[in-house]
């Protein structure tokens, strides 16, 4: 068999339904293989947005993405999208056409070092030499990618290899010695930890993107309803548990709730879970939760100790140890807690001042009108009005890119949610910086008749740089006014094909939500918000998380 | 202070490209780092001399761990044998040959070149005693010198 038919074989054996990508020269025997497969191929307009729509696939699904790319160019242009897909542990894996071994390090047209480029930034990455390899090459790239810690991993495939001829015998055993990751944890580690949890007297629950990703919601809620503990997320781990619950404190960090900050600075038990300690959560690192021991589960143990001092370690799978911990924990009142945490609730909520067309209002009334929505985001201010304002009811529900912090991920992202979920609505919170970096996906959009819907809180500024350059530069805004209240996002949407909005006050955000919710076609709405408007309450850098500010 | 990791790796293309970057892009320092082909030829032994301190060192071993093609990691600092090869041309004119064959055979290293005015010398030991040669052979002018570093393995029985 034709090697590349082989990789279609594969793939198709893998379950894949549908890839993103870009044909050309060094993948083209790829594409003609798949000309005569069932598996759904869409071509976006760069190759960026065909890794973020793999990766936002993967998000929405559970399932790994997929994205072509040919070599070179095609290449090195999915680096974005495998970076933000590993900083979030993503499960895709990225296939690339590379020059034939032959002219492999002679600076051929067209050849870029791919697996080189990307070794710090892939799960694992391989390089296929010789056709005997390729299907266990696949099958392990498969395996790497949905396993463990999951992650973005890439296939280089040289033009010669995929004209090779080759057997078809998927491998159904994977030979990887050194890849054994640790699921079940250990049992006297998770008796420790319901020991320090029965003591507890404030104890708080961390959720991180790890819970979400091992599908361990309902044993997170379940043992935090019997400890009973508050949950507070970080920014992945939105909507690992429902922000409606009452013991949910929403997200914690620079820009997370207050409450949510106190509580965990007050906490005497921090229980973490599938989470990283990263700097937007922690604050000041050394003073995060200062009088709390720490109980870290997670499935990677290099997690483990490398932010922040860990009391109780365990490592293994989300969903597997916090069903066991429940079972090891019984319920204990602690009322004084419990009424602190909630005075607290009630007498810091979210809030904005109201007058003018605030972006903050745009969200509140999406996460009304668009409740069940899965919602992407951009990344800037746009990202935190959307986590603080858009409640978050189930898993999967909200996709960001926390890690990199990658604009032009949302709009993207929001095209693979939808891929995998044709019938819900799907929405891309963005901002006119973020919604630029990758609006040639529109076409895409159009094309193949994808129905995301793009809410753009127009500001005509990089907002969040504008916002740093307001507090900490003396309102020196060195190159953040890109002018976008003179772009006519409708007319650029109508341009592509798509439908276009301009919504200037806030009496008509309701009606162009609800009208666009209802239009069955990639839809753009340019909200012309308030460029002042900032993201509140926020810990400024360097402070602790209780040293978190309000606006004036 | 100084600890030797020993990682057992699959032999790969590719692998001390991922060590390397893997230690470059978390910032760890490499004092010395030797790889060689192990009693298993699909299997290569590194062995990896890293400053720092114990939470440094559980880092690169955690982060060592994580690479797919790490069969195994172990820090060997205490209870081990460690060798390291120096070769050492040395200026030795003929008034100062005596001395210097002297010198090698207190340490049991070797004469393996000679020509007209300088000597090569082989000497292999622990850190400590390659060092202290190296320092002895000072005094006659050091033409060239090339170290291995460290290879290393725990005393006694193997696990």
């Amino acid at each position: 068999m034709r090697a590349a038919d082989a990789i279609v074989r594969a793939l198709e054996m893998e379950g894949v339904e549908v890839i993103f990508g870009i044909p050309g020269g060094a993948i083209l025997e790829v594409y003609d293989a798949l000309y005569d497969s069932g598996i759904r191929h869409i071509t976006t307009r760069h190759e960026q947005g065909a890794t973020h729509a793999a990766d936002g696939y993967a998000r929405a699904s559970g399932k790994v993405g997929v994205a072509f790319a040919t070599s070179g160019p095609g290449a090195t242009n999915t680096v974005t999208g495998i970076a933000t897909a590993y900083m979030d542990s993503s499960p895709i894996v990225v296939f690339t056409g590379q020059v034939s071994t032959s002219l492999i390090g002679n600076d051929a047209f067209q050849e870029a070092d791919i697996t080189g480029i990307t070794m710090p930034v892939t799960k694992h990455n391989f390089l296929v030499t010789d056709p005997k390899n390729l299907l266990n090459t696949i099958r392990e790239a498969f395996h790497i990618a949905s396993t463990g810690r999951p992650g973005p991993v890439l296939v280089d495939i040289p033009k010669d290899i995929t004209l090779a001829d080759v057997e078809f015998n998927y491998p159904k055993k994977i030979n990887l010695p050194g890849y054994n990751p640790k699921l079940e944890g250990h049992p006297k580690q998770i008796a420790r930890a319901a020991e320090l949890i029965m003591k507890a007297e404030r104890p708080v629950i961390l959720a991180g993107g790890g819970v979400i990703i091992s599908n361990a919601s309902k044993e997170l809620v379940d043992l935090a309803e019997t400890i009973p503990a508050f949950v507070v997320t970080t920014l992945m781990g939105k909507g690992s548990i429902p922000e409606t619950h009452p013991l949910s404190l929403g997200f914690a960090g620079m820009h997370g709730t207050k409450y949510a900050n106190y509580a965990l600075s007050e906490s005497d038990l921090v229980i973490a879970v599938g989470c990283r300690f990263s700097d937007r959560t922690t604050g000041k690192v050394t003073m995060f939760a200062p009088n709390a021991k720490i109980i870290h589960i997670d499935i990677d143990p290099a997690e483990i100790g490398k932010n922040v001092r860990v009391d109780v370690p365990i490592v293994g799978d989300a969903k597997k140890v916090l069903a066991k911990l429940k079972k090891a924990v019984e319920y204990k009142q602690r009322k004084e807690w419990e009424d602190r945490v909630n005075e607290w609730k009630k007498k810091y909520p979210l809030k904005y001042k109201k007058e003018g067309f605030k972006p903050q209002y745009v969200v509140e009334r999406a996460c009304e009108i668009m409740s069940d929505a899965i919602v992407t985001t951009e990344v800037g201010q746009n990202q935190m009005w959307a986590a603080q304002y858009f409640k978050v009811k189930y898993p999967r529900q909200f996709i960001t890119s926390g890690g990199l912090g990658t604009m032009g991920f949302g709009f993207p992202a929001a095209m693979g949610a939808q891929v995998a979920f044709p019938e819900k609505t799907v929405i891309d919170i963005a901002g006119d910086g973020s919604f630029f970096m990758n609006i040639q996906e529109l076409a895409t959009c159009v094309k193949y008749e994808i129905p995301v819907k793009v809410l753009v809180l127009n500001n005509g500024y990089l907002g969040m740089v504008r916002q740093w350059q307001e507090l900490f530069y003396r309102e020196r805004y060195s190159a953040t006014c890109i002018g976008c209240e003179k772009t006519g996002f409708e007319a650029i949407a109508r341009g592509f094909g798509a439908v276009g909005m301009t919504v200037e006050r806030p009496s008509e955000v309701d009606d162009a939500l609800r009208e666009a919710k209802e239009i069955d076609a990639p839809v753009v709405i340019d909200f012309r918000v308030d460029y002042q408007a900032n993201v509140f309450p926020m810990v400024p850098p360097g402070a602790a998380l209780w040293e978190i500010i309000d606006e004036e | 202070m100084k600890h030797t990791i020993a990682v057992l790796v699959e032999n790969k293309p590719g692998v001390l490209a991922r060590v390397a970057g893997l230690f470059r892009r978390r910032g760890f320092n490499i004092e010395s780092l030797t790889v060689g082909t192990t009693e298993r030829e699909d299997l290569s032994r590194m062995t990896i001399v890293v400053e720092g301190d114990d939470r440094v060192v559980e880092q690169v071993i955690k982060q060592l761990n994580k690479l797919i093609e790490t069969i195994k990691v172990s820090e060997i600092t205490e209870n081990s044998v460690e060798r390291e090869l120096c070769l050492i041309r040395v200026h030795a004119p003929p008034e100062k040959r005596g001395e210097i064959v002297e010198l090698t055979n207190i340490f049991r290293a070797r004469i393996v070149d000679v020509s007209r005015d300088s000597f090569i010398i082989e000497v292999t030991g622990d850190e400590d005693k390659v060092s202290a040669f190296i320092d002895l052979m000072r005094q006659y002018g050091i033409k060239e010198l090339a170290r291995t570093g460290k290879v290393a393995m725990v005393r006694g029985n193997k696990k």
